[in-house]
Protein backbone atom coordinates (compact mmCIF):
# COMPACT_ATOMS: atom_id res chain seq x y z
CA UNK A 1 0.00 0.00 0.00
CA UNK A 2 2.74 2.49 1.31
CA UNK A 3 6.53 1.87 1.19
CA UNK A 4 9.06 4.22 1.56
CA UNK A 5 12.92 3.77 0.79
CA UNK A 6 15.99 5.27 2.14
CA UNK A 7 14.13 8.65 3.69
CA UNK A 8 16.25 11.54 4.00
CA UNK A 9 15.09 14.86 5.56
CA UNK A 10 17.65 17.56 6.81
CA UNK A 11 16.43 20.88 8.16
CA UNK A 12 19.90 23.24 7.70
CA UNK A 13 22.75 20.98 9.15
CA UNK A 14 20.58 18.67 11.05
CA UNK A 15 18.98 15.04 9.67
CA UNK A 16 15.59 14.86 11.55
CA UNK A 17 14.92 11.86 9.47
CA UNK A 18 18.12 9.45 8.49
CA UNK A 19 18.02 6.99 6.18
CA UNK A 20 13.83 5.43 7.21
CA UNK A 21 12.27 2.66 5.10
CA UNK A 22 9.09 0.85 5.99
CA UNK A 23 6.26 -0.56 4.42
CA UNK A 24 2.23 -1.20 5.49
CA UNK A 25 0.95 -3.99 3.43
CA UNK A 26 -2.84 -4.26 2.77
CA UNK A 27 -4.94 -4.19 5.77
CA UNK A 28 -2.47 -3.67 8.18
CA UNK A 29 -2.16 -1.64 10.66
CA UNK A 30 1.35 0.08 11.07
CA UNK A 31 2.12 2.19 14.17
CA UNK A 32 5.12 4.56 14.41
CA UNK A 33 6.19 5.30 17.61
CA UNK A 34 8.76 8.09 19.19
CA UNK A 35 9.88 10.17 21.45
CA UNK A 36 9.14 13.96 20.71
CA UNK A 37 11.37 15.25 17.77
CA UNK A 38 12.32 11.25 16.43
CA UNK A 39 10.94 12.33 13.26
CA UNK A 40 7.58 11.23 13.07
CA UNK A 41 5.54 14.29 12.27
CA UNK A 42 8.25 15.01 9.15
CA UNK A 43 7.86 11.18 8.20
CA UNK A 44 4.36 11.86 7.94
CA UNK A 45 4.98 15.12 6.51
CA UNK A 46 6.75 13.62 3.34
CA UNK A 47 3.61 10.95 3.06
CA UNK A 48 1.40 13.21 2.89
CA UNK A 49 4.16 15.45 0.04
CA UNK A 50 3.63 18.76 2.32
CA UNK A 51 7.44 18.42 2.52
CA UNK A 52 9.83 16.90 -0.14
CA UNK A 53 12.64 14.14 0.95
CA UNK A 54 15.84 15.36 0.26
CA UNK A 55 16.90 11.80 -0.74
CA UNK A 56 14.80 8.27 -0.76
CA UNK A 57 11.43 7.75 -2.35
CA UNK A 58 7.79 7.16 -0.77
CA UNK A 59 5.48 5.26 -3.01
CA UNK A 60 1.95 4.08 -3.14
CA UNK A 61 -0.31 1.69 -4.07
CA UNK A 62 3.13 0.36 -6.28
CA UNK A 63 2.67 2.40 -8.83
CA UNK A 64 2.61 6.34 -7.42
CA UNK A 65 5.56 8.34 -6.17
CA UNK A 66 4.66 11.17 -3.92
CA UNK A 67 4.64 14.17 -4.51
CA UNK A 68 5.17 13.43 -8.35
CA UNK A 69 1.59 11.93 -8.20
CA UNK A 70 0.29 13.85 -5.22
CA UNK A 71 -3.21 14.01 -6.57
CA UNK A 72 -3.57 10.96 -7.85
CA UNK A 73 -2.37 9.31 -4.44
CA UNK A 74 -5.06 11.44 -2.67
CA UNK A 75 -8.08 10.52 -4.21
CA UNK A 76 -7.10 6.94 -2.26
CA UNK A 77 -6.32 8.41 0.51
CA UNK A 78 -7.79 9.75 3.73
CA UNK A 79 -6.04 11.63 6.41
CA UNK A 80 -6.52 13.12 10.01
CA UNK A 81 -4.02 15.24 11.38
CA UNK A 82 -3.45 15.70 14.51
CA UNK A 83 -4.99 19.15 14.78
CA UNK A 84 -8.73 19.31 13.75
CA UNK A 85 -8.89 21.27 10.32
CA UNK A 86 -12.90 20.67 10.51
CA UNK A 87 -15.25 23.92 9.11
CA UNK A 88 -16.42 25.55 12.28
CA UNK A 89 -19.02 27.42 10.14
CA UNK A 90 -20.37 23.87 8.68
CA UNK A 91 -22.57 21.54 10.59
CA UNK A 92 -20.75 18.30 10.70
CA UNK A 93 -23.57 17.13 7.29
CA UNK A 94 -22.01 20.42 5.46
CA UNK A 95 -17.97 19.33 6.51
CA UNK A 96 -18.62 15.91 5.03
CA UNK A 97 -20.30 17.30 1.57
CA UNK A 98 -17.64 20.28 1.29
CA UNK A 99 -14.82 17.81 1.76
CA UNK A 100 -16.45 15.21 -0.64
CA UNK A 101 -16.80 18.13 -3.31
CA UNK A 102 -12.57 18.36 -3.12
CA UNK A 103 -12.23 14.84 -4.32
CA UNK A 104 -14.63 15.68 -7.33
CA UNK A 105 -17.61 13.54 -6.08
CA UNK A 106 -20.96 14.72 -7.30
CA UNK A 107 -23.35 15.59 -4.20
CA UNK A 108 -25.87 13.01 -5.00
CA UNK A 109 -22.76 10.44 -3.96
CA UNK A 110 -21.49 12.55 -1.31
CA UNK A 111 -25.39 12.65 -0.18
CA UNK A 112 -25.71 9.32 -0.45
CA UNK A 113 -22.40 8.48 1.80
CA UNK A 114 -23.10 11.20 4.59
CA UNK A 115 -25.48 9.41 6.65
CA UNK A 116 -23.72 6.13 6.81
CA UNK A 117 -20.85 7.99 7.60
CA UNK A 118 -22.26 9.36 10.40
CA UNK A 119 -23.46 7.18 11.90
CA UNK A 120 -20.15 5.05 11.76
CA UNK A 121 -18.81 7.73 13.96
CA UNK A 122 -21.48 7.29 16.04
CA UNK A 123 -22.79 11.16 15.07
CA UNK A 124 -26.01 10.41 13.72
CA UNK A 125 -28.04 12.23 15.63
CA UNK A 126 -25.25 15.43 15.79
CA UNK A 127 -25.56 16.19 11.44
CA UNK A 128 -27.17 19.62 11.99
CA UNK A 129 -24.38 20.51 15.01
CA UNK A 130 -21.25 22.35 14.12
CA UNK A 131 -17.74 21.60 15.03
CA UNK A 132 -18.17 24.03 18.32
CA UNK A 133 -20.88 22.33 19.82
CA UNK A 134 -18.99 19.15 19.54
CA UNK A 135 -16.96 17.54 22.27
CA UNK A 136 -13.46 16.26 21.82
CA UNK A 137 -13.74 13.29 20.78
CA UNK A 138 -16.78 14.11 18.51
CA UNK A 139 -14.49 16.37 16.54
CA UNK A 140 -12.50 13.63 16.15
CA UNK A 141 -14.22 11.66 14.45
CA UNK A 142 -16.10 13.73 12.97
CA UNK A 143 -12.65 14.38 11.17
CA UNK A 144 -12.46 10.42 10.64
CA UNK A 145 -15.48 10.25 9.12
CA UNK A 146 -14.60 13.12 6.59
CA UNK A 147 -11.39 11.39 5.91
CA UNK A 148 -13.57 8.46 4.64
CA UNK A 149 -15.89 10.39 2.51
CA UNK A 150 -13.60 9.06 -0.38
CA UNK A 151 -13.81 5.61 0.44
CA UNK A 152 -9.91 5.32 0.57
CA UNK A 153 -8.19 1.93 1.39
CA UNK A 154 -5.37 3.17 3.39
CA UNK A 155 -5.60 5.73 6.43
CA UNK A 156 -2.90 8.16 7.32
CA UNK A 157 -3.40 9.34 10.87
CA UNK A 158 -1.38 11.49 13.11
CA UNK A 159 -2.20 10.60 17.35
CA UNK A 160 -5.61 10.25 16.31
CA UNK A 161 -6.62 9.86 20.02
CA UNK A 162 -4.18 12.65 21.97
CA UNK A 163 -6.53 14.77 24.34
CA UNK A 164 -9.13 12.73 24.62
CA UNK A 165 -10.76 11.15 27.84
CA UNK A 166 -10.84 7.43 28.60
CA UNK A 167 -14.37 6.77 26.54
CA UNK A 168 -14.04 8.41 23.53
CA UNK A 169 -10.25 6.91 22.84
CA UNK A 170 -11.82 3.45 23.36
CA UNK A 171 -14.52 4.56 21.22
CA UNK A 172 -12.39 5.43 18.63
CA UNK A 173 -10.02 2.42 19.17
CA UNK A 174 -13.32 0.47 18.49
CA UNK A 175 -13.95 2.43 14.89
CA UNK A 176 -9.87 2.16 13.75
CA UNK A 177 -10.63 -1.87 14.76
CA UNK A 178 -13.82 -2.04 12.97
CA UNK A 179 -11.93 -0.17 9.52
CA UNK A 180 -8.84 -2.86 9.81
CA UNK A 181 -11.94 -5.32 9.87
CA UNK A 182 -12.81 -3.90 6.44
CA UNK A 183 -9.73 -4.42 5.28
CA UNK A 184 -8.25 -1.13 4.93
CA UNK A 185 -4.91 -0.11 5.78
CA UNK A 186 -3.98 2.14 8.47
CA UNK A 187 -0.48 4.23 9.39
CA UNK A 188 -1.17 5.78 13.16
CA UNK A 189 1.33 7.49 14.66
CA UNK A 190 0.93 7.63 18.51
CA UNK A 191 2.32 8.24 22.11
CA UNK A 192 -0.27 5.90 23.88
CA UNK A 193 1.88 2.44 23.87
CA UNK A 194 -1.73 0.94 24.98
CA UNK A 195 -2.89 2.20 21.95
CA UNK A 196 -0.04 0.66 19.71
CA UNK A 197 -0.80 -2.61 21.45
CA UNK A 198 -4.36 -2.76 20.87
CA UNK A 199 -4.74 -1.33 16.53
CA UNK A 200 -1.75 -2.10 15.38
CA UNK A 201 -0.34 -5.46 13.55
CA UNK A 202 3.26 -4.30 13.68
CA UNK A 203 5.77 -1.21 15.23
CA UNK A 204 8.02 1.06 14.20
CA UNK A 205 10.03 2.42 16.77
CA UNK A 206 11.80 5.78 15.77
CA UNK A 207 14.19 8.17 17.70
CA UNK A 208 16.88 10.24 16.67
CA UNK A 209 15.06 10.36 13.07
CA UNK A 210 16.00 6.72 12.61
CA UNK A 211 14.51 3.47 12.77
CA UNK A 212 15.05 1.35 15.97
CA UNK A 213 13.41 -1.59 15.70
CA UNK A 214 10.74 -2.52 13.67
CA UNK A 215 8.07 -5.70 14.71
CA UNK A 216 5.29 -7.33 16.08
CA UNK A 217 4.51 -5.70 19.82
CA UNK A 218 4.52 -8.87 21.01
CA UNK A 219 7.99 -10.49 19.21
CA UNK A 220 9.71 -7.29 20.26
CA UNK A 221 8.81 -7.18 23.70
CA UNK A 222 9.93 -10.62 24.03
CA UNK A 223 13.18 -9.66 21.67
CA UNK A 224 14.30 -6.86 23.76
CA UNK A 225 12.73 -7.63 27.58
CA UNK A 226 12.65 -9.70 30.04
CA UNK A 227 9.08 -11.39 30.73
CA UNK A 228 8.15 -9.62 34.12
CA UNK A 229 9.58 -6.50 36.19
CA UNK A 230 9.00 -5.46 39.73
CA UNK A 231 8.49 -1.54 40.28
CA UNK A 232 9.93 -0.69 43.97
CA UNK A 233 9.15 2.38 45.57
CA UNK A 234 8.94 4.60 48.86
CA UNK A 235 11.15 5.60 51.56
CA UNK A 236 14.89 4.46 50.70
CA UNK A 237 13.68 2.11 47.75
CA UNK A 238 16.66 3.66 45.23
CA UNK A 239 19.09 2.31 47.64
CA UNK A 240 18.07 -0.98 46.71
CA UNK A 241 19.20 -0.33 43.29
CA UNK A 242 22.95 -0.75 44.59
CA UNK A 243 21.98 -4.13 47.01
CA UNK A 244 23.93 -7.14 45.32
CA UNK A 245 21.82 -9.72 46.32
CA UNK A 246 18.58 -8.20 44.55
CA UNK A 247 20.77 -7.32 41.64
CA UNK A 248 22.21 -11.34 41.04
CA UNK A 249 18.13 -12.22 41.19
CA UNK A 250 17.21 -9.42 38.62
CA UNK A 251 18.04 -9.95 35.14
CA UNK A 252 18.71 -6.37 34.85
CA UNK A 253 18.53 -3.05 37.63
CA UNK A 254 17.16 0.42 36.49
CA UNK A 255 16.00 3.32 38.52
CA UNK A 256 14.42 6.54 37.32
CA UNK A 257 13.32 8.77 39.99
CA UNK A 258 12.61 7.42 43.17
CA UNK A 259 11.11 3.61 41.67
CA UNK A 260 13.41 1.12 41.15
CA UNK A 261 12.71 -1.53 38.04
CA UNK A 262 13.77 -4.87 38.61
CA UNK A 263 13.14 -7.13 35.43
CA UNK A 264 13.36 -10.51 36.03
CA UNK A 265 12.68 -14.21 33.90
CA UNK A 266 11.46 -15.53 37.04
CA UNK A 267 10.53 -13.57 39.65
CA UNK A 268 9.64 -15.52 43.03
CA UNK A 269 13.20 -15.06 44.08
CA UNK A 270 13.32 -11.75 43.65
CA UNK A 271 9.66 -11.62 45.59
CA UNK A 272 10.65 -13.25 48.22
CA UNK A 273 13.97 -11.44 48.88
CA UNK A 274 11.92 -7.96 49.03
CA UNK A 275 10.48 -9.60 52.01
CA UNK A 276 12.89 -7.75 53.81
CA UNK A 277 11.41 -4.33 52.89
CA UNK A 278 7.87 -4.42 54.77
CA UNK A 279 7.49 -0.45 54.37
CA UNK A 280 8.22 -0.15 50.75
CA UNK A 281 5.96 -0.46 48.07
CA UNK A 282 5.97 -2.91 45.48
CA UNK A 283 3.98 -3.67 41.82
CA UNK A 284 4.98 -6.90 40.05
CA UNK A 285 3.57 -6.78 36.71
CA UNK A 286 4.32 -8.67 33.25
CA UNK A 287 6.38 -5.83 31.31
CA UNK A 288 4.54 -4.07 28.38
CA UNK A 289 4.96 -1.45 25.31
CA UNK A 290 5.80 0.90 27.34
CA UNK A 291 8.84 -0.91 29.02
CA UNK A 292 10.16 -1.30 25.59
CA UNK A 293 9.67 1.71 24.73
CA UNK A 294 11.69 3.39 27.70
CA UNK A 295 14.11 1.21 27.24
CA UNK A 296 15.06 1.71 23.71
CA UNK A 297 14.48 5.54 23.81
CA UNK A 298 15.52 6.04 27.43
CA UNK A 299 13.89 8.13 30.32
CA UNK A 300 14.99 11.44 30.04
CA UNK A 301 12.83 14.32 29.04
CA UNK A 302 13.06 15.36 25.39
CA UNK A 303 14.00 18.89 24.63
CA UNK A 304 10.34 20.75 23.87
CA UNK A 305 8.47 17.80 25.23
CA UNK B 1 11.63 15.85 -9.37
CA UNK B 2 12.06 17.37 -6.23
CA UNK B 3 14.65 20.00 -7.86
CA UNK B 4 11.29 21.19 -9.66
CA UNK B 5 8.89 21.20 -6.62
CA UNK B 6 11.39 23.20 -4.64
CA UNK B 7 11.54 25.97 -6.55
CA UNK B 8 8.69 28.22 -5.15
CA UNK B 9 9.04 30.39 -8.57
CA UNK B 10 7.88 27.75 -10.72
CA UNK B 11 5.10 28.52 -13.06
CA UNK B 12 1.32 28.45 -11.58
CA UNK B 13 0.15 24.84 -11.98
CA UNK B 14 -3.77 25.56 -12.09
CA UNK B 15 -7.08 23.36 -12.72
CA UNK B 16 -10.55 23.41 -11.95
CA UNK B 17 -9.83 22.16 -7.94
CA UNK B 18 -10.25 25.66 -7.56
CA UNK B 19 -14.06 25.72 -8.18
CA UNK B 20 -14.62 23.37 -4.70
CA UNK B 21 -12.82 25.52 -2.71
CA UNK B 22 -14.83 29.01 -3.97
CA UNK B 23 -17.67 26.89 -3.13
CA UNK B 24 -17.03 26.35 -0.17
CA UNK B 25 -16.36 30.43 0.77
CA UNK B 26 -19.80 30.55 -0.95
CA UNK B 27 -21.90 28.43 1.20
CA UNK B 28 -20.25 30.32 4.08
CA UNK B 29 -20.79 33.38 2.42
CA UNK B 30 -24.29 32.67 2.06
CA UNK B 31 -25.06 32.06 5.60
CA UNK B 32 -23.63 35.52 6.47
CA UNK B 33 -24.58 37.10 3.36
CA UNK B 34 -27.09 39.84 4.83
CA UNK B 35 -25.13 41.46 7.99
CA UNK B 36 -22.17 40.99 5.71
CA UNK B 37 -23.59 42.62 2.77
CA UNK B 38 -24.30 45.72 5.22
CA UNK B 39 -21.17 45.72 6.35
CA UNK B 40 -19.68 46.64 3.25
CA UNK B 41 -22.02 48.95 1.27
CA UNK B 42 -22.90 51.30 4.35
CA UNK B 43 -19.06 52.53 5.08
CA UNK B 44 -18.61 54.10 1.50
CA UNK B 45 -22.04 54.84 1.44
CA UNK B 46 -21.49 57.21 4.31
CA UNK B 47 -18.31 58.91 2.82
CA UNK B 48 -20.58 59.27 -0.55
CA UNK B 49 -23.07 60.97 1.12
CA UNK B 50 -20.97 62.91 3.57
CA UNK B 51 -18.29 64.08 0.75
CA UNK B 52 -20.79 64.18 -2.13
CA UNK B 53 -23.45 65.76 -0.74
CA UNK B 54 -21.81 67.77 2.33
CA UNK B 55 -18.66 68.53 0.23
CA UNK B 56 -20.01 68.74 -3.12
CA UNK B 57 -22.31 71.52 -1.84
CA UNK B 58 -18.63 73.76 -1.63
CA UNK B 59 -16.60 72.13 -4.24
CA UNK B 60 -19.93 72.52 -6.92
CA UNK B 61 -18.85 71.54 -10.25
CA UNK B 62 -15.31 69.61 -10.96
CA UNK B 63 -13.92 70.50 -14.67
CA UNK B 64 -13.42 66.90 -16.28
CA UNK B 65 -12.36 66.89 -19.85
CA UNK B 66 -13.27 70.08 -20.87
CA UNK B 67 -16.78 69.03 -19.03
CA UNK B 68 -18.03 69.84 -15.90
CA UNK B 69 -19.61 67.42 -13.55
CA UNK B 70 -21.06 67.40 -10.52
CA UNK B 71 -18.82 67.02 -7.83
CA UNK B 72 -21.05 63.56 -6.42
CA UNK B 73 -21.22 62.26 -9.86
CA UNK B 74 -16.68 62.95 -9.82
CA UNK B 75 -16.92 61.32 -5.98
CA UNK B 76 -19.25 58.27 -7.08
CA UNK B 77 -17.58 56.97 -9.93
CA UNK B 78 -14.09 57.24 -8.05
CA UNK B 79 -15.39 55.82 -4.61
CA UNK B 80 -16.88 52.77 -6.42
CA UNK B 81 -13.08 51.86 -7.54
CA UNK B 82 -12.43 52.17 -3.91
CA UNK B 83 -14.73 50.28 -2.74
CA UNK B 84 -13.31 47.39 -5.19
CA UNK B 85 -10.19 47.51 -4.13
CA UNK B 86 -11.76 47.48 -0.28
CA UNK B 87 -13.84 44.78 -0.59
CA UNK B 88 -11.23 42.54 -1.93
CA UNK B 89 -8.31 43.83 0.06
CA UNK B 90 -10.36 43.14 3.12
CA UNK B 91 -11.50 39.19 1.93
CA UNK B 92 -8.10 38.25 0.67
CA UNK B 93 -6.33 39.67 4.14
CA UNK B 94 -8.43 39.36 6.91
CA UNK B 95 -10.82 36.62 5.74
CA UNK B 96 -8.35 34.47 3.97
CA UNK B 97 -5.52 34.69 6.59
CA UNK B 98 -8.48 32.92 9.00
CA UNK B 99 -9.05 30.23 6.80
CA UNK B 100 -5.22 29.66 6.28
CA UNK B 101 -3.59 30.57 9.51
CA UNK B 102 -6.06 30.23 11.99
CA UNK B 103 -8.45 27.71 11.54
CA UNK B 104 -6.03 25.55 8.88
CA UNK B 105 -8.83 25.04 6.33
CA UNK B 106 -6.39 25.23 3.65
CA UNK B 107 -4.53 22.22 5.31
CA UNK B 108 -7.33 20.65 5.34
CA UNK B 109 -8.08 21.00 1.57
CA UNK B 110 -4.79 20.14 0.88
CA UNK B 111 -5.36 16.31 2.33
CA UNK B 112 -8.20 15.95 -0.18
CA UNK B 113 -6.03 15.95 -3.89
CA UNK B 114 -6.32 19.95 -4.49
CA UNK B 115 -2.81 21.46 -4.62
CA UNK B 116 -2.08 24.98 -2.89
CA UNK B 117 -2.07 26.75 -6.37
CA UNK B 118 -5.73 26.02 -7.28
CA UNK B 119 -6.31 26.81 -3.54
CA UNK B 120 -4.53 30.26 -3.89
CA UNK B 121 -6.42 31.01 -7.22
CA UNK B 122 -9.66 29.77 -5.38
CA UNK B 123 -8.64 32.32 -3.03
CA UNK B 124 -8.15 35.35 -5.13
CA UNK B 125 -10.85 34.76 -7.08
CA UNK B 126 -13.43 34.44 -4.30
CA UNK B 127 -11.97 38.07 -2.83
CA UNK B 128 -12.81 39.52 -6.59
CA UNK B 129 -16.84 37.90 -6.33
CA UNK B 130 -16.97 39.63 -2.92
CA UNK B 131 -15.87 43.16 -4.18
CA UNK B 132 -18.40 42.59 -7.42
CA UNK B 133 -21.04 41.97 -5.13
CA UNK B 134 -20.18 44.46 -2.75
CA UNK B 135 -20.10 46.98 -6.02
CA UNK B 136 -22.75 45.54 -7.01
CA UNK B 137 -24.72 46.69 -4.01
CA UNK B 138 -23.51 49.83 -4.17
CA UNK B 139 -24.24 50.95 -7.96
CA UNK B 140 -27.68 50.06 -7.49
CA UNK B 141 -27.98 52.39 -4.34
CA UNK B 142 -26.22 55.13 -6.92
CA UNK B 143 -28.82 54.39 -9.57
CA UNK B 144 -31.88 54.70 -7.49
CA UNK B 145 -30.38 57.88 -6.06
CA UNK B 146 -30.03 59.05 -9.48
CA UNK B 147 -26.44 59.92 -9.51
CA UNK B 148 -25.90 58.37 -12.75
CA UNK B 149 -27.95 56.43 -15.12
CA UNK B 150 -25.43 56.25 -18.04
CA UNK B 151 -26.13 52.94 -19.58
CA UNK B 152 -22.23 52.54 -20.37
CA UNK B 153 -22.15 51.66 -16.81
CA UNK B 154 -22.87 47.81 -17.65
CA UNK B 155 -19.72 48.21 -18.58
CA UNK B 156 -17.87 49.57 -15.69
CA UNK B 157 -19.44 46.08 -13.68
CA UNK B 158 -17.04 43.73 -15.27
CA UNK B 159 -14.18 46.16 -15.33
CA UNK B 160 -14.81 46.65 -11.77
CA UNK B 161 -14.38 42.75 -11.06
CA UNK B 162 -11.15 43.04 -12.85
CA UNK B 163 -10.30 45.84 -10.22
CA UNK B 164 -11.40 43.09 -7.60
CA UNK B 165 -8.97 40.80 -8.83
CA UNK B 166 -5.93 42.99 -9.12
CA UNK B 167 -6.45 44.48 -5.45
CA UNK B 168 -6.68 40.32 -4.20
CA UNK B 169 -3.98 39.26 -6.06
CA UNK B 170 -1.73 42.63 -4.31
CA UNK B 171 -3.65 41.38 -0.87
CA UNK B 172 -2.64 37.92 -0.82
CA UNK B 173 0.80 39.07 -1.05
CA UNK B 174 0.67 40.30 2.12
CA UNK B 175 -1.76 37.17 3.35
CA UNK B 176 1.31 35.23 2.87
CA UNK B 177 3.75 37.21 4.59
CA UNK B 178 1.38 37.73 7.81
CA UNK B 179 2.06 35.96 10.88
CA UNK B 180 -0.96 37.93 12.60
CA UNK B 181 -3.39 40.03 12.18
CA UNK B 182 -1.75 43.43 12.96
CA UNK B 183 0.58 42.79 10.18
CA UNK B 184 -1.92 44.34 7.49
CA UNK B 185 -2.23 47.46 9.22
CA UNK B 186 0.80 48.66 7.40
CA UNK B 187 -0.34 47.49 4.22
CA UNK B 188 -3.27 49.93 4.62
CA UNK B 189 -1.42 51.95 5.76
CA UNK B 190 2.22 52.33 3.94
CA UNK B 191 -0.02 51.43 0.52
CA UNK B 192 -4.05 51.70 0.54
CA UNK B 193 -4.41 54.86 1.88
CA UNK B 194 -1.67 56.54 0.00
CA UNK B 195 -3.18 55.27 -2.92
CA UNK B 196 -6.64 55.96 -2.11
CA UNK B 197 -5.61 60.03 -2.24
CA UNK B 198 -3.40 59.68 -5.33
CA UNK B 199 -5.57 57.92 -7.25
CA UNK B 200 -8.10 60.68 -8.39
CA UNK B 201 -11.56 59.43 -6.24
CA UNK B 202 -11.44 62.80 -4.29
CA UNK B 203 -9.84 65.05 -6.35
CA UNK B 204 -8.55 65.23 -9.87
CA UNK B 205 -4.81 64.40 -10.51
CA UNK B 206 -3.70 67.40 -11.85
CA UNK B 207 -4.21 68.97 -8.31
CA UNK B 208 -1.05 66.61 -7.35
CA UNK B 209 2.47 68.06 -8.03
CA UNK B 210 3.97 67.18 -11.31
CA UNK B 211 6.49 64.84 -9.63
CA UNK B 212 4.05 62.93 -7.57
CA UNK B 213 1.55 62.94 -10.47
CA UNK B 214 3.62 60.87 -12.66
CA UNK B 215 4.23 58.11 -10.07
CA UNK B 216 0.20 58.24 -9.34
CA UNK B 217 -0.61 57.80 -13.08
CA UNK B 218 0.67 54.33 -13.02
CA UNK B 219 -1.25 52.81 -9.69
CA UNK B 220 -3.22 50.92 -10.15
CA UNK B 221 -6.06 52.51 -8.68
CA UNK B 222 -5.56 55.21 -10.89
CA UNK B 223 -5.96 52.94 -13.75
CA UNK B 224 -9.28 51.51 -12.28
CA UNK B 225 -10.76 54.92 -11.66
CA UNK B 226 -9.61 56.40 -15.62
CA UNK B 227 -11.37 53.14 -16.79
CA UNK B 228 -14.55 53.61 -14.63
CA UNK B 229 -15.40 57.21 -14.50
CA UNK B 230 -15.91 58.33 -18.00
CA UNK B 231 -18.12 55.21 -17.65
CA UNK B 232 -20.09 56.92 -15.05
CA UNK B 233 -20.71 59.45 -17.77
CA UNK B 234 -21.40 57.30 -20.63
CA UNK B 235 -17.98 58.04 -22.18
CA UNK B 236 -15.71 55.47 -23.54
CA UNK B 237 -12.53 55.73 -21.37
CA UNK B 238 -9.10 57.78 -23.11
CA UNK B 239 -6.20 55.04 -22.99
CA UNK B 240 -8.39 52.31 -21.93
CA UNK B 241 -5.86 49.90 -23.62
CA UNK B 242 -3.12 51.41 -21.18
CA UNK B 243 -5.03 51.33 -18.15
CA UNK B 244 -6.21 47.86 -18.87
CA UNK B 245 -2.32 46.97 -18.98
CA UNK B 246 -1.49 48.13 -15.84
CA UNK B 247 -4.26 46.37 -14.35
CA UNK B 248 -3.24 42.89 -15.81
CA UNK B 249 0.65 43.44 -15.04
CA UNK B 250 -0.16 44.46 -11.45
CA UNK B 251 -2.73 41.01 -11.10
CA UNK B 252 -0.57 38.71 -12.72
CA UNK B 253 2.96 39.97 -11.16
CA UNK B 254 1.24 40.21 -7.49
CA UNK B 255 -0.29 36.16 -8.32
CA UNK B 256 2.86 35.42 -9.22
CA UNK B 257 4.96 36.70 -6.13
CA UNK B 258 1.72 35.80 -3.88
CA UNK B 259 1.89 32.20 -5.05
CA UNK B 260 5.69 31.74 -4.51
CA UNK B 261 5.38 33.51 -1.19
CA UNK B 262 2.44 31.14 0.25
CA UNK B 263 4.38 28.04 -1.27
CA UNK B 264 7.59 28.92 0.89
CA UNK B 265 5.28 29.48 3.63
CA UNK B 266 3.57 25.97 3.06
CA UNK B 267 6.84 24.73 2.42
CA UNK B 268 8.65 25.41 5.79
Amino acid sequence: MLSAHHLVKRYGDQTVVNDLSFHIDPGECLGVIGPNGAGKTTTIRMALGLTAPDDGVVRYFGELDMPADALAIKERLGVVTQMDTLDPDFTAAENLLVFGRYFGLPDRLIRERIPRLLEFAALGHKAQARPGELSGGMKRRLSLARALINEPSLLLLDEPTTGLDPQARHLMWERLQALLQQGKSILLTTHFMDEAERLCSRLLVMDHGRKITEGRPRDLIAEHLEPEVVEVYGQGATALAQDASLQNLAARTEVSGETVFFYTRSSRPLLGALQAWPQLRMLHRPTNLEDLFLKLTGRQIRENA
Amino acid sequence: MSQTLNNIWAPPRLSMRWWPVFRRNFLVWQKLAIPSLVGNIAEPLMWLVAFGYGLGALVGQVELGGEKVPYILFLASGSICMSAMNAATFEALYSAFSRMHVQKTWDGIMNAPVRLDDVVLAEMLWAAFKALFTVTAILAVMLALGISHAPKLLVAWPVLLGVGITFSCMALIFNALAKGYDFFTYYFTLFLTPMMFLSGIFFPRDQLPPIVRSIADWLPLSAAVDLVRPLFMDRWPEHALRHSLVLVLFSVVSFWIALALTRRRFRA
